[in-house]
């Protein structure tokens, strides 16, 4: 019987992350807790990312991709200085993160990645991507092993009724500040109930016109 | 300097063992309008004349920015100037890349000096015709380098470059030993001063100079226009007349700012101070 391998390049180290655009902030959050199979590697490794002064990500999945990806577009983000003597806006970083994914699609980053910023206006903006690049503006995401458990939330309390009333890429919420983080908590308190590789902190950073802003809340550690 | 029947390839030497083409990419550096750099303990200033090639077009870029902690100031071929600027500032984002941590300014300045001593040394590439001044701060502190087309590199309190450069550099001889207590503002005062030697009587005015800092704290970046036109009016620069400065012969025996111009028969070659 032929050998099978049995060693893999990826590991997953769970987690979950999620965005909300609002009118003029975005909110994005990830849990802190740090797994490999059925076991805790650390309760305090923070998934997120400030890659410029209006964009921020989070990523879940394989957290050694997730650095050298991190690594990657802050070393193209320095030359985009150099060049143009201003920072990337978060469109641009968008589309940046997507071709830095497809770069490696035959060997990809097993990055699952939620982008979200100011875009030239000072609206707030969120960009979804999956493992090999392919992205999408949207209002709200989330990524991760506790997506499957927040997204149908998210739809429930953020969608709009119609995509002929409202696009998807208009679909900024109405919800004030307050209100998208309170939401952001209620969606991780529920996600750590069931998924076991959500947990322990949660990190929440909001971006506006003051600039950029942080804050925690404990989450259940079992 | 007068032509030769040894000066057509970099790689022929003369009989006294001079590579004239290399002294003539050094020539190119004279040429250039003046970029001056001064250091304390704690800051670096540099500070450069913009020339315009005429009054339609807008100046040249003399000082870059090439990471947070270091940048550079030329005089010379500014084309060449720009594409070793690109070069360190690749050096310094792939050294991050790897080592989470600053390029040291001296490994910096050795690598650019081993780029710049490979065209002395081949037969179809020319020396770079530009000299750069490097400001930077590491954890040893904060240096000032002068980068050479012949591919030398030196540490400096003070020192300037270009075209009446000779100027400045006696501003700075008479003054260069208080420089290493100096205060972020006196730092840039002296350097406003010693450009201003440079300008032979021309109003000294932020629209002609560029200044940039980088220091404990600061990173480096280049100064505004309004601050730079703040800080003359407040050093009341303008105001003061200078009495014209003779350009002296070259100063060998000044051991504070080697003067890399020594005319072909004063004999020592100018690489071999």
């Amino acid at each position: 019987m032929k050998q099978q391998s049995n060693w893999s390049p990826y590991d997953n180290n769970g987690g979950t992350c999620v965005a909300i655009a609002g009118a003029d902030y975005c909110v994005i959050a990830a849990d802190t807790r740090m797994s490999t199979g059925y076991s805790i590697l650390t309760r305090d490794y923070s998934k997120i990312c400030q890659l410029a002064e209006k964009s921020v990500m989070a990523s879940s999945g394989f957290q050694a991709d997730v650095r050298a990806l991190q690594k990657v577009l802050a070393a193209r983000h320095l030359i985009y200085q150099h060049q143009h003597n201003k920072q990337m806006s978060c469109p641009a970083m968008a589309q940046l993160l997507s071709n830095t994914l497809y770069y490696k699609r035959f060997f990809p980053y097993y990055a699952f990645n939620v982008l979200g910023g100011l875009d030239n206006e000072g609206k707030g903006c969120v960009f979804t991507y999956d493992a090999v690049g392919s992205y999408e503006r949207v209002g709200y995401s989330s990524q991760g092993s506790g997506s499957t458990l927040i997204m149908p939330f998210l739809d429930n309390q953020l969608k709009s009724p119609s995509p002929l009333l409202l696009s998807a890429q208009d679909a900024v919420t109405p919800l004030s500040e307050l209100e998208a983080i309170d939401l952001v908590k209620t969606c991780f308190a529920s996600a750590t109930e069931r998924d076991i590789y959500t947990g322990d902190k949660l990190e929440i950073v909001v971006l506006n016109a003051d600039g950029i802003r942080r804050e925690h809340m404990e989450l259940r550690k079992d | 300097m007068f032509r030769n029947q040894y000066d057509t390839d970099v790689t022929t030497w003369s009989p006294q063992g001079r590579l004239f083409q290399v002294e003539y990419a050094m020539e190119a550096v004279k040429q250039g309008s003046a970029a001056i750099g001064l250091r304390s303990k704690t800051h670096v200033v540099l500070a450069s004349v913009n020339k315009a090639q005429s009054e339609l077009s807008s100046h040249q870029k003399k000082i870059f920015k090439v990471d947070h902690h270091i940048g550079v100031a030329i005089a010379g071929l500014t084309a060449d100037g720009r594409v070793l600027s690109r070069y360190m500032r690749s050096e310094c984002i792939n050294y991050s890349y790897t080592y989470e941590s600053p390029l040291p300014v001296g490994r910096l300045v050795v690598q650019l000096a081993d780029k710049a001593q490979v065209c002395t040394q081949r037969s179809w590439k020319r020396p770079y015709g530009v000299g750069l001044l490097v400001a930077g701060l590491d954890e040893s502190g904060a240096h000032l380098y002068y980068n050479c087309p012949s591919g030398n590199y030196f540490e400096y309190q003070a020192f300037a470059i270009g075209s009446r450069s000779q100027a400045a550099k006696t501003y700075m001889e008479r003054r260069f030993e208080g420089f290493v207590s100096s205060t972020r503002e006196d730092l840039l005062k002296d350097a406003l001063f010693a450009l201003r030697e440079t300008l032979q009587g021309e109003k000294l005015k932020s629209s002609i100079c560029t200044v940039a800092v980088v220091g404990v704290g600061e990173e480096f970046h280049i100064l505004d226009n309004e601050t730079v036109q703040g800080l003359i009016d407040a050093f009341e620069i303008v105001g003061e007349e200078t009495p014209a400065p003779e350009e002296a012969a070259p100063a060998a025996d000044e051991p504070a700012a080697p003067d890399q111009g020594a005319p072909a028969d004063e004999g020592a070659a100018p690489m071999d101070i």
